[in-house]
């Protein structure tokens, strides 16, 4: 378990802030309990420093995850953001996306987001912008990226998309087996 | 004969009870010829004499022999009134005028009081003088001799259920049917397949026998054959290995091991537990009731447990459940996480964690502050443990793969540890019927062996000066007293600087002080035991700890490795000196010590054989 390396925090804040924008600043600016970014294998994990402080005595091997999952490097370099990330994400996000009761399940199979079960956006979300889809009643169920600006989307076909998926709380029984080791 | 008629007749009454009844009504009516006497005439004089006269002569008769009494009554009724109507119904006259003269004057006795004697003594009059009759009875009930009657009644009650005991008593005692199979019998069973509802009524007979042997056992049979019948029709019936029903079965009495045992035949019901990190429990009731999910809270020792009894929908897969607002998790897997009782800003450790329902039930009562570390030895299952975790959203957890044993080496110090130890499950049959057979006696020697190791690691593991805990939980899913009371009681012997302090659950049986000739601490009754068929739970263990004083053994740096050989020379060292005293065969004694006499002389340069042919 190491600190990220410059680059590395590069990457992993630029794709935050697709979704949080400046609130990234939240995250690693809290000064009653800092929290930092740890690397662990190939996966960031964000924690309390205290806790990371306990977890020097776990050995890299041994150590299976600590505090919340952000998400992973690809082999390739590239960051991509788990669905673990979404407490966080959710709480201080940016633009959101509310779906209707009868869009919920197909969502959570993994479908995109489509304007038939919109219930509810915000107003001022640009073409290809991260956003986070709740359900009606605030429950945080994942996150995509717009397909449209909300003006657009307005006029859309019902079975048109508005946001592609890109993580979502189902994959926590479909995809259990590769997500988490 | 006698005792089969009495009751369709209704009983009759004692000699006693009938002098009572004329000793009340007499008394009753010298009251009111007190009354009376203030104005008296002639007639009545006349007819209290005889009034006084007759009870006298009827018990006489009545002292005959019980049977006869009946039949006397029968005879008595219809000659009395011939005897009496005459003066009865002068006697009637005369009342009318006393009473309507004494309303006149009306001074000295409460009018409604007087009515009623009047009323009763006419009744009792105008009637046949003693009849046993109930339905008699009932009319003459007044205030006034309303607890006579009642006392009368309840005598009457007593006698018949004594009766009826008595009775019951003859009926069990007269058939001892012979349940055991003969010999006939035995062989038939051992040849082939047997009729299940025949080995269910037997079981459940010998159950009966069993519970009182001294009066239903067969004659000639010892209590070992009923018992070993039973277990092997239980093994059978069941399908159990006779060796796991065995021991399951010395836990009980014989009517609590079938309750047991059938209990183990029914899934417990669905619960699971609400995540205070993300929700309520009346929000979350409320949602998955608008899902179509029918539930009820667990129990009153809960307040975050809801019950399901069904649902329209996968209750493992609703947007609620993936959201983290519940986790699946079995009634008894929450007791141990609230005997530890965790506080924020604590560091907690979870040595066997997977699948993570307790570690999550920690983080949230600790309200994500503080450090869990969540331990397991499988890596397969940190793999459930890990998403259950951020299912759940709890921040403050490290997951580590250590084998248990390896604390406090990797890192000690802790203000609580929960150790809730592999077992054999033989508290999970219900969920787990592989149990029922793949349970050897093997298995009963190593898998305490490893749980007294992991529970000597979790004391060393934990923080004696801890300003807020020092605590211990140990627990199992099983209900074996080798897996609970025998590790718990060993560890309070490795490790004096601990204590057992009670546990706060607010069910569960004491855990047992002693059994089957072992005896353990007397402490050991602060420890809780869980059942099937008492809790409607999983069978459980729970015994809490308080550690009192550092110990020497914090600061070993042993692995799991040492302390494995380590635990090994003890337990050989333990078997030699710890034997359970066995008795000195001195037959088989004198030869061995004939040879090692012989030895020792031989090293000294001695020839023994020379020596005895000298000597």
């Amino acid at each position: 378990m190491r600190s990220l390396t410059e680059e590395e925090t590069k990457v992993v804040f630029e794709k935050l802030a697709n979704y949080i924008g400046r609130n990234i600043t939240f995250l690693i600016d809290n000064p009653t309990d800092p929290h930092v970014f740890r690397l662990q294998k190939d996966r960031v994990y964000y924690i309390s420093e205290k806790i990371s402080k306990f977890a020097t005595s776990v050995s890299r091997t041994q150590l299976m995850s600590v505090g919340v999952c952000f998400g992973k490097f690809t082999k390739t370099g590239k960051f991509r953001l788990h669905i673990t990330a979404l407490t966080y994400l959710s709480q201080y996000a940016k633009y959101k996306v509310w779906i209707k009761q009868n869009g919920e399940m197909p969502y959570l199979y993994g479908n995109h987001v489509l304007k038939a079960h919109i219930g509810r956006m915000s107003d001022d979300i640009p073409e290809h912008a991260g956003v986070i889809v709740y359900s009606m009643n605030d429950i945080p169920l994942g996150f995509g990226v717009s397909a449209k600006s909300t003006n657009e989307a307005r006029n859309l076909q019902p079975t048109a998309i508005v946001a592609f998926r890109q993580g979502d709380i189902g994959e926590y029984l479909r995809e259990e087996d590769t997500l988490f080791t | 004969m006698g005792s089969r008629q009495k009751p369709k007749q209704g009983l009759p009454p004692t000699f006693e009870e009938i002098q009572a009844n004329k000793e009340r009504r007499e008394s009753k009516r010298r009251g009111d010829s007190d009354h009376n006497n203030k104005y008296p005439t002639k007639k009545q004089k006349n007819f209290n004499n005889k009034k006084n006269n007759q009870p006298k002569s009827k018990p006489e008769k009545r002292s005959k022999p019980e049977k006869k009494q009946k039949e006397d009554i029968v005879e008595d009724a219809p000659d009395l009134p011939q005897v009496d109507l005459e003066e009865l119904s002068s006697a009637k006259k005369s009342l009318f005028d006393d009473s309507e003269e004494e309303l006149e004057q009306g001074d000295e006795f409460d009018v409604e009081g007087e009515e009623e004697f009047f009323d009763s003594d006419e009744e009792e009059r105008s009637r046949p003088m003693f009849s046993d009759d109930d339905e008699d009875d009932l009319e003459n009930l007044n205030a006034a001799n309303m607890e006579e009657y009642s006392r009368r009644l309840e005598e009457e009650e007593e006698l018949e259920a004594e009766e009826a005991e008595k009775e019951l008593q003859e009926s069990q005692i007269q058939p001892r049917a012979k349940i055991l199979p003969s010999e006939e019998e035995l062989e038939a069973i051992g040849s082939g397949p047997q009729d299940v509802t025949m080995v269910r009524t037997r079981m459940i007979e010998i159950v009966k026998v069993l519970e009182n042997f001294k009066d239903l056992a067969e004659e000639g049979r010892s209590r070992t054959e009923y018992v070993n019948r039973l277990l092997k029709d239980i093994s059978e019936y069941f399908g159990y290995s006779e060796f796991l029903a065995e021991k399951l079965f010395n836990l009980f009495s014989p009517s609590e091991a079938m309750e047991f045992f059938e209990a183990n035949e029914i899934a417990r019901p669905v619960t699971i537990r609400t995540n205070t990190l993300k929700t309520r429990r009346r929000d979350l009731a409320q949602a998955l009731v608008n899902r179509g999910v029918n539930l009820q809270p667990i129990g009153s020792w809960t307040k975050v447990g809801l019950q399901v009894f069904d649902s329209q929908v996968p209750i493992g897969a609703t947007p609620e459940y993936l959201a983290g607002h519940y986790i699946l998790q079995a009634a008894s897997s929450f007791l141990p996480v609230i005997a530890m009782d965790p506080q924020e800003n604590e560091r907690v450790l979870d040595m066997a964690a997977a699948p993570g329902g307790k570690t999550t039930y920690i983080s949230a009562l600790m309200k994500n502050t503080g450090c869990v570390f969540a331990n397991d030895a499988n890596k397969a299952r940190t793999k459930s443990l890990i998403a259950n975790i951020h299912r759940l959203g709890c921040k403050n957890t490290i997951v580590c793969n250590y084998d248990a044993r390896e604390f406090p080496k990797v890192i000690g110090g802790f203000d609580r540890v929960l150790l809730d130890a592999p077992c054999s499950g033989t508290g999970v049959i219900a969920k787990d019927e592989s149990v029922k057979v793949s349970r050897t006696e093997k298995d009963f020697i190593q898998i305490p062996h490893l749980q007294k190791q992991l529970l000597l690691s979790a004391i060393d593991s934990v923080d004696a000066n801890s300003a807020t805990g020092g605590i211990i939980v140990y627990s199992t899913c099983s209900v074996a007293v080798d897996e609970n009371e025998s590790v718990v009681d060993y560890a309070l012997r490795k490790r004096p600087n601990v204590k057992l302090v009670e546990t706060g659950l607010q069910i569960g049986k004491e855990g047992f002080t002693s059994y089957r000739g072992k005896r353990f601490n007397p402490k050991l009754s602060l420890t809780r035991r869980y059942y099937p068929h008492t809790y409607n739970v999983d069978g459980f263990y729970v015994a809490k700890f308080k550690k009192i004083a550092p110990s020497p053994h914090d600061v070993s740096k042993a692995g799991a490795k040492e302390k494995e050989s380590l635990a090994r020379a003890e337990a050989e060292e333990e078997g030699i000196i710890n034997g359970d005293f066995a008795e000195f065969d001195e037959d088989a004694d004198k030869s061995i010590i004939e040879q090692s006499v012989k030895r020792n002389l031989k090293r000294k340069g001695i020839n023994p054989n020379g020596k005895k042919s000298q000597g």
